[in-house]
């Protein structure tokens, strides 16, 4: 990882991808259906926030085992900026999604499953900033936050991909809403989809690495 | 390993014996809760309450119950026993004795609520095997995330404030899908209709207490 910071191809990457979503996206013909219309262009846009959310998370849990293993500054400013950029992903999916559905379900907020899930998660991170705020003193901050961070993800993978499948969810794909495989008859929504999965992946992961980067030039400054 | 577990275990019952006040506390915090709402809610005990109001109050009530009842578990321990404990223990032993030890306290008083609360606000549930075995399954979920975050709280400062917001949301997956299976429960339907929830509810606890398990003993080092 410290060596593919300062690599550049995957930023160039990145952007390319990016640039080509954001066009296709916008621009590509779309399925016509009912009530979805244009708003199915929202799949490029909102549903790669969950994938960016849980790889960044993913990532932040990684550092924090690697933090409890082989404790260092290091290890604890990467665990805490992946799961930063990730909450941020979390809370621009819920943005996003809510203006979609504001559109198609009516409201923006209709108590579905899902929208409750996401928002619990984005709760649980949320007190764990706040778990970092209240302690003083840094070696104790690394490994009682990285305590909390893996804890936090164990109890957010049953909650966001196991109890919204207990329950009808309004989501297209659930509850007998048809989902993505009887819209895109012509694999080209997935074609943008897959790339914009792998854009905003990377588009978070490289905001992630910048504020890294301010963190341990910050933690070496003030030593 | 299980002889010090065991050990610990009687020495925290011995203590809640000694000292009856805090199970007293604890056991009129519930019952003023129960009071609370039958008072404010004048409801009649043959109208009833609806069965998803009665169903979302009653885990409203555990769960307040839970925080209060776990939340001393650490953060009433002083330093000093913390440090004997420290030396004298294998981690492993503690945060094991101390979940088993809730669990059983929130089962013992998760019953008496149900007993005070049946009694003032109607008892709506028909399958009271799968209700008491939501009850039980719940409450050892509960206790075991709260007993580790009632660690993690004493590390951070002693700050009840801090146990809250670190657990509540934790423990919302826990409390959707016990109000899910009890609604099961008052409907009286099939056990193969909330076998879902039930295993769930399963994997849940044991997540929670595989984490107590494997994440306890780096918690413990300062």
């Amino acid at each position: 990882m410290d060596k593919l910071i300062r690599k550049w191809w995957w930023k160039i990457l990145a952007v390319v991808l990016m640039l080509y979503v954001v066009c296709a996206g916008l621009l590509f013909d779309v399925p016509r259906l009912v009530i979805l219309n244009e708003t199915i262009r929202v799949l490029h846009f909102h549903v790669p926030m969950w994938f960016g959310m849980i790889l960044l998370l993913l990532a932040s849990v990684v550092y924090a085992i690697k933090n409890l293993s082989n404790p260092s500054p290091k290890n604890d400013i990467y665990s805490l900026e992946f799961a930063n950029v990730g909450v941020a992903f979390g809370v621009m999916g819920i943005v996003t999604g809510m203006i979609w559905a504001n559109f198609t379900w009516g409201e923006p907020w209709s108590n579905d499953p899902k929208q409750n899930a996401s928002a619990i998660g984005i709760l649980i991170y949320f007190a764990y900033f706040i778990l970092r705020g209240s302690i003083e003193d840094e070696n104790t901050k690394a490994r009682i936050s990285a305590v909390y961070n893996i804890f936090a993800f164990a109890i957010l993978i049953p909650l966001l991909f196991i109890l919204p499948r207990l329950t009808d969810s309004l989501h297209p794909g659930n509850g007998g809403n048809p989902g993505f495989n009887a819209y895109d008859l012509d694999s080209k929504l997935r074609k943008v989809f897959y790339t914009a999965v792998i854009g905003w992946s990377l588009i978070g992961f490289w905001i992630a690495t910048i504020r890294i980067r301010m963190r341990l030039v910050q933690h070496v400054t003030e030593q | 390993m299980w002889s010090e577990v065991k050990y610990l275990f009687l020495k925290e019952v011995t203590l809640e014996w000694r000292q009856k006040y805090a199970f007293n506390g604890l056991l009129l915090f519930t019952v003023s809760t129960i009071f609370i709402i039958y008072l404010s809610l004048r409801v009649k005990n043959q109208a009833g309450l609806p069965d998803h109001l009665w169903n979302a109050l009653f885990w409203i009530i555990i769960l307040f119950s839970a925080i209060n009842a776990v939340a001393k578990s650490f953060l009433q321990e002083s330093p000093g026993r913390q440090l004997y404990y420290y030396i004298s223990v294998h981690p492993i032993s503690l945060i094991m004795a101390k979940m088993v030890y809730n669990s059983l306290l929130m089962v013992v008083l998760a019953t008496l609520a149900v007993m005070v609360y049946g009694t003032v606000l109607g008892y709506p549930v028909i399958n009271t095997l799968m209700f008491a075995s939501v009850v039980a399954l719940a409450s050892i979920g509960i206790s075991s995330v709260l007993t580790m975050m009632s660690a993690i709280a004493s590390k951070a400062g002693n700050n009840t404030v801090l146990m809250a917001i670190l657990s509540l949301p934790l423990l919302i997956p826990i409390l959707l899908l016990s109000i899910k299976a009890v609604k099961n429960a008052i409907d009286d339907l099939t056990w193969g209709d909330t076998s879902d929830e039930l295993i769930t509810l399963a994997a849940v606890d044991c997540i929670g207490i595989a984490l107590g398990y494997v994440l306890f003993p780096f918690l413990w080092k300062s």
